[in-house]
Parts: C-alpha cells; structure tokens; sequence
C-alpha cells in the first residue's frame, strides 16, 4: 500500500488516499477474495438463493427476498437471507450462487463504510451502483463457472430526494428501473404479479403487499423460491428505504401484510 | 555516497523531539474526556470540513493535532488497519489497543529512521459496552504511548488545557456539561473565547443504536449547549 516515497509524483498512480476497500483487499489481502482456477469445470451442488424484487413507493424503496436456498433439487435451506441493509441508505438483495452472493453483499457492505470513514462523504447513489457492478464485473470469470450472481440495488437518492432502483446481470452490467423488478429463479413471476398490482406512489402498506404478494405468487411459480410458511414462523425478508434511512423490518409488519392479503383472498377479488 | 556529520544519539534524539514539539505547539488543541455515556472528543477547529476528530470503528475514534497532513495519514491508515482486520476476523475483534500499538510503532520507525519526525500527537479512544472501562491512548511524535482515563489534552496549549480541565472535571458528567466545560477549558486555554462556530466535537456513545458509536456534534448542537449555558 505505501508508495515508494522516493518516485516521481506522476509515476505513482493518482495521488491521495484510495478510498475503495476492495482494492486494498486486492492489493493486500488478494488470497481472501474468491477468484476462478483458469479451465476449471462449471461447479456443481453449491447453494442458490432464488427469488429477490424491489419496488418502488412515495417514500422511497421496497427490497424483498424469499428464505430459500436450494442445491440441485434439494432445499438447503430454509430461512436464508439475501436482502440486506448496505448502508444508512441503500439496500442490496442478492440471488444466485449463496456463497459468493454473501461475500459480495460484505464487501460492498465494507466498501460503502470504508469511503464514508475515508472522505468523510457518502458516496452518491449512483455511485455505490457503480462501484456494485464493478464488483460484479469482477466476479465474471467465476459466473462463467456457474457462480453466477445477480443482485438488485436499491435506495434513497439524497441529492435527488427520491428512491432509485438498479439490477444488473452477470457481466456487472448495470440499468436503472423506473417501477420494479425481479431476479432470480422466481423473477419472471414475481414481475408478473407486479404488473398487475403495483402502481406509482403507492404508500408503505399497500408497497409491502405488493411485495410480499409477488414472493408468493413467485413460490407458486418456482420449485426454488420459498413462500411465506407461518406454521414455522418464516416470512420473507423486507429492506424499506426512506429519507429516514434503511431499515430492515421484523417478522411482525411482513407477517401483517401476509395476513392481509390472505383476508382480501378470502373475500373474493379486490 | 552523502557524507553525515557525526551527530551522538543523544543530541539527534533532543534536537527531533524539540522540533517535533514546536510543530506541534504551533496548532491548537484537543480535549478527550469520559463522560457518562461513552467519550468526548472536543477541538477548536475554524474549518468544519478539514476534521482532528473522526471515526475509525464501531466503538473507536481518532483525534490527531500538529500538521494536517502527517495526522491525516494516520487517520487513514487507521481505518484501513480496522476494516481490514475486522474483514480478516470479526469486528468484535477490532481493539484500540492493537491500533495505539500500530501507531506507535509506525510513529516510533518514523522518528528514528526518517529525515524528519511527524510533527503530531494522537488519540485513539475506545468506548467501553455498559459500564466497562473505556480506552483511551494517546500517543506522541516518537512512537511514546500512554494510557489515559478520565481527561486527556494534547496539542497547542496542552498544559493550560490540562490544568483547566483537571479543576473543573468530574466523573459522570452528561454530555451537555461536558461540552460546556470542555469549551470553557480551551477557552481559559487559549485565553480568549473560543466560538461555538469553531468547535469540532464528537463522540463514542455507547447508548446510540447500531453498531457504529460514533457521532459528529453538528454545529448546532454545540451552539445549543453552549447558548443554553450562557443563560
């Protein structure tokens, strides 16, 4: 990391401290972070998480995850996680390859807490989006394998004073959407059941119903994605972005739309 | 091949550290003291962007006073050092202790191997979870480190500042008090006023949610404290 003290200013690269903590694992730690054996075969068995949406409402964003995990046909796992809180404003949901998605969402994680200590700023929404698709881009080599990830960015723009949503493919390619969207196995029917329910500046309630509803209707579509199971307790998980900051929310409010939507059900269509 | 006068240990040794001091008697001061809920870390800093006080870790801060340039350094080699161990390990596993060591020994390598000392003085407090023992270290130009508890100043006028916070200090104060007493001692320091506008604060509050204890006293905030005092 300490630059040879000696050399020309201009032979050293930029000048000032490098705010990116990927890169100091990079160039300090390099044997910490996954990389791809060159020939290697595609990897088989490994876990995946499925389904991950993102919607957005008047106040700002809506990110939300099934708890499934499956490798080949069998469950591996039932209460998963795989929308997280990246910083005081944004969130990141993440499916595909369960080990590197993890990994992925700590690094950026760290990478958004290590520029904020370093400079002093948070960086802009649009700018932890693009360093998220570096860091996918990065990943390539090992999608190529089949450890593929795919996540979905979302949070509240404060220069912009609005909620903003990113999804990304495998390459690290990078687009904003205007609405909402959806990944992973369960993706094409959770964006179906959006179309039809979401509509603009919906409110909290009514935005965490159109999500919760899209990860069932996503369950009933998809072997892989795992609906709500209120005998066990398992609810989905749900990152709410306002101007208030990122918040992850309980079982109790998921559980609460849940139950709404079975009571709307129950009395016919709305 | 240069050739280097003969200079004794001794001499060399006296001449850095009267160097390194003069540098660092020439900038202002930094007050760290304990308060009831966790640690103060109070400055009088005219620029409210170029920061002496910051955040390291979850329960870990920085103050540094002397030349910008050479604390900033530190500050930032800090963070990488914390986040990088807390990436390796576990963030529970991320000690003031290991980095006031790290410090001393980078401070310590660059006072005797360098053409000149940093001209800096830092501390790296630590806020304890409920009533344990908080750290605070502060750590001088050569590499010396101490550990402090209760109060601590360091900087321009370190020893006024000391004296001044030494009569009035008392364990247990809440923050309000603290800021207010801590303003008042740089102020008898310095003797002039020293302007709410002016003060750098920030604190390791071990009562604040999340993981991340530190927090930035805002300019308006301090003003608060210090007009609500005045009345």
């Amino acid at each position: 990391m300490r630059e040879d003290p000696a050399a020309p200013l201009a032979s050293r690269g930029p000048i000032g401290a490098n705010p990116s903590f990927f890169d100091l694992v990079v160039s300090t730690r390099p044997e910490a972070l996954p990389h791809s054996t060159p020939g290697a075969a595609a990897v088989d068995g490994l876990s995946h998480g499925t389904t991950v949406l993102g919607l957005k409402f008047a106040e700002g964003v809506v990110l939300a995850g099934d708890r499934r995990a499956i490798a080949g046909f069998s469950i591996d796992d039932d209460r998963m996680e795989k929308v997280f809180v990246a910083d005081a404003y944004s969130a990141i949901g993440i499916a595909g390859a369960a080990g590197q998605a993890v990994e992925i969402v700590r690094l950026l994680q760290l990478e958004l807490e290590h520029y904020e200590k370093i400079t002093g700023d948070r960086l802009s929404l649009e700018g932890k989006a693009n360093r998220l698709g570096q860091m996918i881009r990065g990943n390539f080599p090992l999608a190529v394998q089949g450890l593929v990830v795919v996540p979905l960015f979302g949070g509240f723009d404060e220069r912009r004073a609005e909620g903003r949503i990113f999804y990304y493919d495998a390459t690290g390619g990078r687009w904003e959407e205007e609405d909402f969207h959806a990944t992973g196995s369960g993706g094409r029917a959770a964006k179906s059941s959006m179309k039809k329910r979401w509509r603009p500046r919906m409110d909290r309630a009514e935005a965490l119903q159109v999500a919760v509803e899209g990860l069932i209707d996503a369950s009933q579509e998809d072997a892989a994605t795992g609906g709500p199971d209120p005998a066990r307790g398992i609810y989905p998980t749900v990152v709410v972005v306002t101007s208030a900051g990122a918040e992850e929310l309980g079982d109790d409010p998921v559980r609460a739309a849940y139950d709404a939507i079975l009571t709307r059900d129950a009395g016919g269509p709305s | 091949m240069s050739f280097m006068p003969y200079v004794p240990p001794e001499q060399r040794q006296k001449d850095l550290s009267e160097f390194a001091r003069k540098g660092i008697a020439r900038g202002k001061s930094v007050v760290g003291l304990e308060y009831a809920d966790g640690l103060l870390l109070i400055a009088e800093n005219p620029s409210a962007t170029l920061h002496k006080i910051s955040e390291i870790y979850d329960r870990i801060a920085f103050a540094g006073v002397g030349k910008y340039s050479e604390f900033e350094d530190l500050r930032i080699s800090g963070v990488r050092l914390a986040d990088l161990r807390g990436y390796s390990y576990h963030r529970d596993d991320v000690r003031a202790r290991d980095l006031a060591n790290a410090y001393s020994q980078a401070l310590s390598t660059i006072f005797n191997q360098q053409f000149k000392p940093y001209e800096v003085e830092v501390l790296v407090g630590e806020v304890a979870e409920d009533n344990g023992r908080n750290e605070v270290y502060h750590i001088l130009f050569d590499g010396t480190v101490t550990d402090e508890h209760e109060f601590v100043a360091m900087g321009g006028h370190a020893e006024q500042l000391t004296e001044a916070v030494r009569t009035a200090y008392r364990p247990g104060w809440d923050l309000a008090t603290a800021v207010r007493e801590a303003v008042r001692a740089l102020s008898t320091a310095e003797d002039r006023d020293v302007q709410p506008n002016s003060v750098e604060a920030g604190v390791l509050d071990r009562t604040r949610a999340g993981r991340r204890k530190f927090r930035r006293l805002e300019e308006d905030e301090v003003s608060g404290i210090l007009a609500a005092s005045a009345t």
